[in-house]
């Protein structure tokens, strides 16, 4: 416990460079997903080709991608770069599925209530279907916020700086308080990703609440 | 750092011999697997079955689902450094790893085990038994069968997990392909590193591919939907939604 006071601002340095190496690539995965999912939903022979590359690439063990990108990009080893792509690549290979069965989870009644007032594709996918599948993507989102906080850890291995050092460093100088600190910030830090997902999602989506009610 | 030279290190017949060769590395790493896996299996399985079967005790599936948060790097070090001094021979360092990797793949075989069971419909299960059958009948006869599909994606994402980590664990000593990265990082050998995660990384697809293969033909065909084709035209239900998330990559996590 004083170690970790003694170390707290260190701590939160990583503990803001982990949230960033790990929320960006939600965001930017969840912007590609949502097009791909969309595709996959209205299409049904793009469906299966989709999922199925999404999901290779999510085969991939994280280790070996973050060693593998570096000679595609033409970046530095060390470079955050590779892991915001890395965990960008896991993202959008989590929620395209996601999204995908969020838009067809939408009741056919509603999608032709929504093209009988007058909608046009468009503004059906921005009015109607996104809000109502919502909650099926903030869940998505929640299994992919909980598993990019654990694997940004990872890169520690290969040198980035986030609360994964802790663990690594705690390991090297057999010093067991320094990996528990990294254990349960990373706990923390998905505990509070956890949580800013679901408090966006019930703001999204007010009408789950009157119901409720 | 060419194409040329990741060809020569995979054409360098000296890479293909000994101990630190790539059969002996893709074999380690196959036993890792294979052993956590058998070990899972023999806990999650009786286990998810009573829960699914019984409906009692759900919470277990929750926590073991809930501790899927806890980065995986932390427990392979924390178990290497409270474990490994315990032990006074070689496998100091293997037992730590398999345990994390063990601990690791349990929650995947348990959710799914649970998913699959609790996913038979209660008028399937009233059925068998009003059809005089035991309560072990109604389980390997009836449930098993219409468990299997989200069973086998349990096994499916608990297998790439324990691929994945197996790799990681070479940073506390285990064998297996992930030496080629971790002491390919320590002596800056880069094309070192790149082959070896190109090896993961087939090793990965291939055994996923694999298991996909299997998924497709143990699973009865009328489950699968395969033999009628009228009955995937009834709109989708609630229960077939849950049961549908459950086995999806999005439960899948690893590392």
């Amino acid at each position: 416990m004083t170690w970790a006071l003694d170390h707290l601002s260190d701590i939160l340095t990583r503990a803001g460079q982990h949230a960033w190496l790990a929320g960006l690539p939600l965001v930017l995965g969840l912007v590609i997903a949502l097009p791909l999912g969309w595709l996959a939903s209205r299409q049904a022979w793009l469906r299966a080709p989709l999922l199925t590359t999404t999901g290779l690439l999510y085969t991939i063990p994280s280790l070996a991608l973050f060693i593998l990108l570096p000679p595609i990009l033409g970046t530095k080893i060390l470079d955050p770069v590779n892991v915001v792509v890395a965990m960008t690549i896991y993202t959008v290979a989590l929620l395209t599925r996601t999204v995908t069965d969020g838009l067809s989870s939408v009741d056919t009644s509603t999608r032709q209530a929504a093209i009988a007032m007058g909608y046009g594709p468009v503004a059906r996918f921005r009015a109607v279907d996104l809000p109502l599948a919502v909650p099926v993507i903030a869940a998505g989102l929640r299994v992919a916020a909980v598993s990019n906080v654990s694997i940004v850890s990872v890169a520690s291995l290969i040198g980035v700086s986030q609360l994964g050092y802790f663990l690594t460093d705690g390991y090297a100088r057999t010093f067991p308080t320094e990996v528990w600190v990294g254990i349960v910030a990373c706990l923390l830090l998905a505990l509070v990703f956890d949580l800013v997902i679901q408090v966006v999602s019930r703001l999204l989506t007010p009408w789950t609440r009157a119901v409720a009610a | 750092m060419t194409f040329s030279s990741i060809w020569g290190w995979f054409t360098d017949p000296t890479h293909w011999q000994g101990t630190d060769g790539v059969p002996n590395r893709v074999a380690q790493h196959l036993f890792y697997t294979g052993l956590t896996l058998l070990i899972a299996l023999l806990v999650a399985v009786p286990i998810g079955a009573w829960v699914g079967h019984s409906g009692r005790m759900r919470w277990l599936v929750t926590g073991a689902n809930a501790a899927r948060a806890v980065p995986t790097l932390g427990l392979l070090f924390a178990v290497s450094m409270f474990v490994g001094p315990l032990i006074k021979s070689d496998l100091a360092f293997v037992i730590p790893s398999i345990t994390v990797l063990v601990l690791l793949a349990i929650p995947p075989l348990l959710s799914g085990t649970y998913a699959g069971i609790g996913s038979v419909e209660p008028a399937a299960r009233d059925a068998a038994r009003g059809m005089g059958m035991t309560e072990w009948q109604v389980l390997t006869r009836v449930e098993a069968p219409i468990a299997l599909p989200l069973f086998l994606s349990g096994l499916r994402s608990a297998t790439l997990q324990v691929i994945a980590t197996a790799t990681i664990a070479a940073s506390v000593s285990l064998g297996g392909l992930g030496r080629y990265l971790i002491d390919g990082l320590a002596s800056r050998d880069f094309v070192q590193m790149v082959c070896g995660s190109i090896l993961v990384a087939v090793l990965a697809l291939v055994a996923d591919g694999i298991l996909a293969l299997l998924e497709k033909r143990a699973v009865s065909p009328g489950i699968s939907g395969r033999a009628t084709r009228v009955a995937r035209s009834r709109p989708r239900t609630a229960p077939d939604q849950e049961a549908a998330l459950a086995g999806s990559p999005s439960e899948r996590v690893r590392t």
